[in-house]
């Protein structure tokens, strides 16, 4: 006798979620079965984190039903997902950063109780870190390390908890290509010990590598549901998220790059933990220019951003348009025309309770029209909100939404657009694609070409190396905070620029 | 036994409508008042009495009701100073310490005397003691934001620490140096250094004979719209809110947080300094112990229950100041403060309306 397959892990059928003036999710079904990895597609603000949300415990959905195991569920918490075996990695990661890994996983448990006998747990830990191969060290601090393994420290958070499904909302979209290489292999192994995973990505090469069947979601409507992976292509999935054809191509025009408008000398600086990040690097960028910097990640490439933009301080000269901007205030570089896009849109880049309009007059509400002499003119203010929301397709009700209700890509659209409009000379662009779907890929990289066509000298900081190759016109390579060497686009050999990331100093000839 | 009800609180995904959290707030009020009143019930009092009394004392004649107003008059200026500071996410809890210094500073117009009193005309004495009062507050708010910008030193322990430094500050002064005849008070100031009363215009207009209401109410209202139009309108008040929602956000746009700090810090004691000065120039007339009642630290309370809103603040205040006249004539007193308690206690719980819905749900009979 054979015994009956197992229910599958999750069924969610006919979910509707609506926030005021978004239907988030129309009528979705999604089908989980026991120990697949299902990837969850579609442009931003489709609807992907809400449908998670709402199997993760944390918003109700307005209608619909969903089974875990078989069995209807209704959450009211995300501790009673928990308690189902539902376990979520936020893309923003939820650590103590003072605390350990043995420390931040047991936290808000009931055991241990009174008595922490660390020593015990750091064990048990290391026992579940042979068990899916998430190498990183329980007696660590949290601070102490690289956002892959905290990364990692999420996944044994619910692993420990008793997860047996998973959802990783777009959990690559942080990590360096080595360790969305481990992930991958991490997220096997775990489907081999049954669990069941859904995960949420932008990149089709990942789905095609790792997932069994895929959902894609328009505009909050599914218009694929559990798809085979087989002979999906990349045309295939841009229809089907975004409705018509894409053209994955950018056309970058010839021109002459003018004055050196950037000229950094032997700049050296630290990172946050006190350890020597930049050391001594030189760099020049013109007119009319996009200069890539390439390298794996943690390699100074934050800390460059920074150092340029004011808000670390360095050793060395930081020459824009020839005057000295080294380790003054970011007002000294918003001043000379210094536009920044930061890693971090959270943290960084915006202001979570205030709206859209708000987070968009960040740099300029002291100018006219939208700034008088003391006084802000919120009607102009929210023209400009309005008419950056129409050009760069911000998805949100209006413009009064508060930036943390937008979607990942959708804030990053926010961030992009207030700094684009700034006019700037200079412009420092760290991972400005991260999160976003193919469609605002293309078109935020149509806009970063544009502003080289003004005149704009661009910094273009970037862990994709093919997004590097599209808009440079030169490629640095970083390691380990030195410049290790410099190629012309046209001529590149992505093998030269992969030996270098790894240290190899290029041979001049 | 099964209900076939169930009550079921949800997490609000949406955001509740503006108008809520006065409805909730007013609720509450409502609510508190129901309370007591059951309380008293219990202990044998006569509910319906204490209220109407309640109302007599506090909003039942012109006269009652200036009496109410005078001591919203400081409310609403130490919480306006507590609720700028506040938008900031900046823990000033030293309105205390800042009222007392400003009454102190105002006081040296009179008590140095900065100016001639005989001859000085009262315009000229009132708006030097204003400013004397602004800037002695300002100093006592200067000192934590420093301190905060310069060296990270916690606000909240400062400012603290900083009321009792005012305290014994102004002791000193008036039981050693100024002390009258050896009591712990000042002499009374010459009547040039009194904010005018509504009472001083009784010959012309005889109801306003004993109406003791002065000049420090228009502060209070002024001070409102202008904290108004900084938060909600100025570049300034754009920044303030702007650091305190994410500091790191703030430097990143390029604002300048240490100056804002020390800035925002200032203005705050700024304010509860003034309320200071109206307080000993138009109702103590002279500088002496005990001249607040823990004004600073009710400010708190009142900028938290008005959120932070300007105008919210004087509505707040007065409903405070009401209790505050109601306390000193219903007895026993403690009726009033237990009114006190439970309006914040009702206020603060409301809050979980505005954050869950409570939904009542038919239970499915199960088959
Ligand atoms: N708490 C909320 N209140 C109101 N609207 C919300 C809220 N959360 C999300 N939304 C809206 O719901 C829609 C779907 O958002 P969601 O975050 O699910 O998108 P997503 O598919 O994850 O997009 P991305 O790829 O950009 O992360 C968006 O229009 C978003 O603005
Ligand atoms: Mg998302």
């Amino acid at each position: 006798m054979t015994s009956p397959p197992p229910p599958n892990a999750v069924e969610m059928k006919d979910i509707v979620i609506r926030f005021p003036g978004v239907l988030a999710n129309d009528h979705v079904n999604l089908t989980l079965k026991h120990g697949e990895i299902h990837a969850l597609l579609g442009e931003n603000g489709a609807g992907k984190s809400t449908l998670m949300s709402a199997l993760a415990g944390l918003y109700k959905p307005t209608s619909g039903i969903m089974r875990v195991h078989g069995e209807i569920v209704d959450f009211n918490s995300p501790k009673d997902a928990i308690a189902k075996g539902i376990g979520m990695v936020y893309q923003h990661f939820m650590l103590v950063p003072t605390q350990t890994v043995t420390e931040n996983i047991l936290l808000g448990l009931n055991e241990p109780r009174f008595f922490m006998d660390l020593p015990k747990y750091d064990q048990k830990i290391r026992d579940l870190q042979d068990q899916f191969g998430l190498r990183v060290d329980p007696t660590m601090k949290i601070w102490q390390l690289s956002v892959g393994e905290q990364q990692r420290v999420e996944i044994l958070k619910t692993l420990y908890r008793g997860a047996d499904v998973l959802i990783m909302d777009e959990p690559t979209a942080v990590l360096a290509p080595q360790e969305i290489d481990d992930l991958m292999e991490t997220m096997r192994s775990m489907t081999k010990q049954g669990k069941s995973i859904i995960f949420i990505s932008h990149k089709l090469n990942e789905v095609t590598a790792v997932a069994d069947r895929l959902t894609v979601l328009r505009k909050g409507v599914a218009t694929a549901e559990g798809m085979d992976i087989e002979g999906l292509t990349g045309e295939k999935l841009a229809e089907l998220m975004v409705g018509r054809k894409v053209i994955f191509r950018v056309e970058k025009k010839e021109q002459e790059p003018g004055d050196i408008v950037l000229d950094l000398k032997d700049i050296s600086a630290q990172n946050n933990k006190g350890v020597q990040a930049l050391n001594k690097l030189s760099l020049k960028v013109r007119e009319g220019e996009i200069l890539g910097i390439a390298g794996v990640a943690g390699n100074g490439q934050s800390e460059l951003a920074e150092v340029i933009t004011g808000m670390r301080a360095c050793e060395g000269t930081i020459l824009i348009n020839g005057e000295d901007v080294a380790n003054q205030e970011p007002s000294a570089a918003i001043a000379r025309g210094v536009a920044h896009i930061p890693e971090d849109r959270t943290g960084v880049g915006s202001a979570p309770n205030m709206t859209i309009t708000e987070n968009t007059i960040m740099k300029n509400y002291r100018d006219t029209p939208i700034g008088n002499k003391w006084s802000i003119n919120f009607t102009e203010a929210r023209n400009h909100a309005r008419s950056l929301k129409e050009a760069y397709d911000i998805l949100a009700p209006n413009v009064r939404t508060m930036a943390r209700k937008l979607s990942g890509g959708n804030l990053q659209k926010v961030i992009l657009a207030r700094e684009i409009t700034t006019d700037p000379k200079l412009m420092v662009a760290m991972q400005p694609t991260r999160g976003l779907d193919v469609g605002a890929i293309e078109s935020i990289q149509r806009l970063l070409l544009a502003q080289r066509e003004e005149g704009t000298a661009i910094l273009l900081i970037s862990e994709e190396l093919e997004e590097l190759l599209t808009l440079s016109d030169r490629i640095a390579v970083l390691h380990e905070g030195k410049v290790m060497g410099i190629v012309d686009t046209e001529n590149a050999d992505v093998k030269e620029i992969g030996l270098m990331m790894t240290g190899t100093q290029r041979s001049e000839g | 036994m099964n209900l076939p009800y169930t009550v079921i609180f949800e997490k609000r995904t949406e955001d509740y409508p503006k108008w809520l959290p006065a409805l909730t707030s007013l609720a509450s009020v409502v609510i508190a008042f129901i309370i007591s009143g059951i309380v008293l019930k219990f202990i044998g009092g006569d509910p319906i009495r204490v209220l109407k009394f309640f109302f007599n004392a506090t909003f039942g004649s012109w006269a009652v009701f200036s009496d109410t107003m005078v001591k919203a008059t400081p409310l609403i200026l130490v919480g306006l100073a507590c609720a700028v500071a506040f938008k900031m996410k900046l823990w000033n809890i030293g309105a205390e310490g800042q009222f007392y210094m400003g009454a102190f500073f105002s006081s040296l117009v009179v008590l140095v005397p900065m100016v001639n009193l005989e001859t000085t005309p009262k315009f000229i004495v009132i708006a030097l003691m204003v400013i004397m009062g602004m800037i002695g507050g300002a100093i006592w708010g200067f000192i934590p934001g420093f301190l905060k910008a310069k060296y990270q030193v916690n606000e909240i322990i400062i400012t603290l620490m900083l009321n009792y430094v005012a305290l014994y500050w102004n002791n000193f002064w008036i039981f050693d140096k100024w002390s009258d005849a050896g009591f712990q008070m000042t002499p009374q100031f010459e009547k040039v250094a009194w904010l005018p009363r509504l009472s001083d215009l009784a010959k012309e207009y005889r109801a306003f004979s004993g109406i003791t209401l002065h000049l420090g109410v228009v502060f209070g209202i002024v001070a409102a719209i202008i904290i108004w139009w900084i938060l909600e309108r100025s570049h300034w008040g754009y920044e303030i809110k702007l650091i305190g929602d994410n500091p790191k956000a703030a430097r990143y746009a390029g604002l300048n947080i240490t100056k804002n700090l020390v800035l925002v810090m200032m203005l705050s004691g700024a304010l509860a300094g003034l309320a200071g000065m109206s307080e000993i120039s138009g109702v103590v007339h002279r500088l002496q112990e005990r001249i607040s009642p823990g004004y600073g630290f009710t400010g708190i309370i009142v900028a938290w229950l008005a959120k932070l809103n300007p105008f919210a603040v004087i509505i707040v205040s007065i409903l405070f100041g009401a209790l505050i006249i109601a306390g000193r004539q219903i007895q026993p007193s403690g009726i009033a403060n237990l009114l006190q308690g439970i309006i914040l206690f009702m206020v603060i719980s409301s809050d979980v309306l505005l954050r869950y819905k409570i939904r009542i749900i038919r239970v499915e009979q199960e088959a």
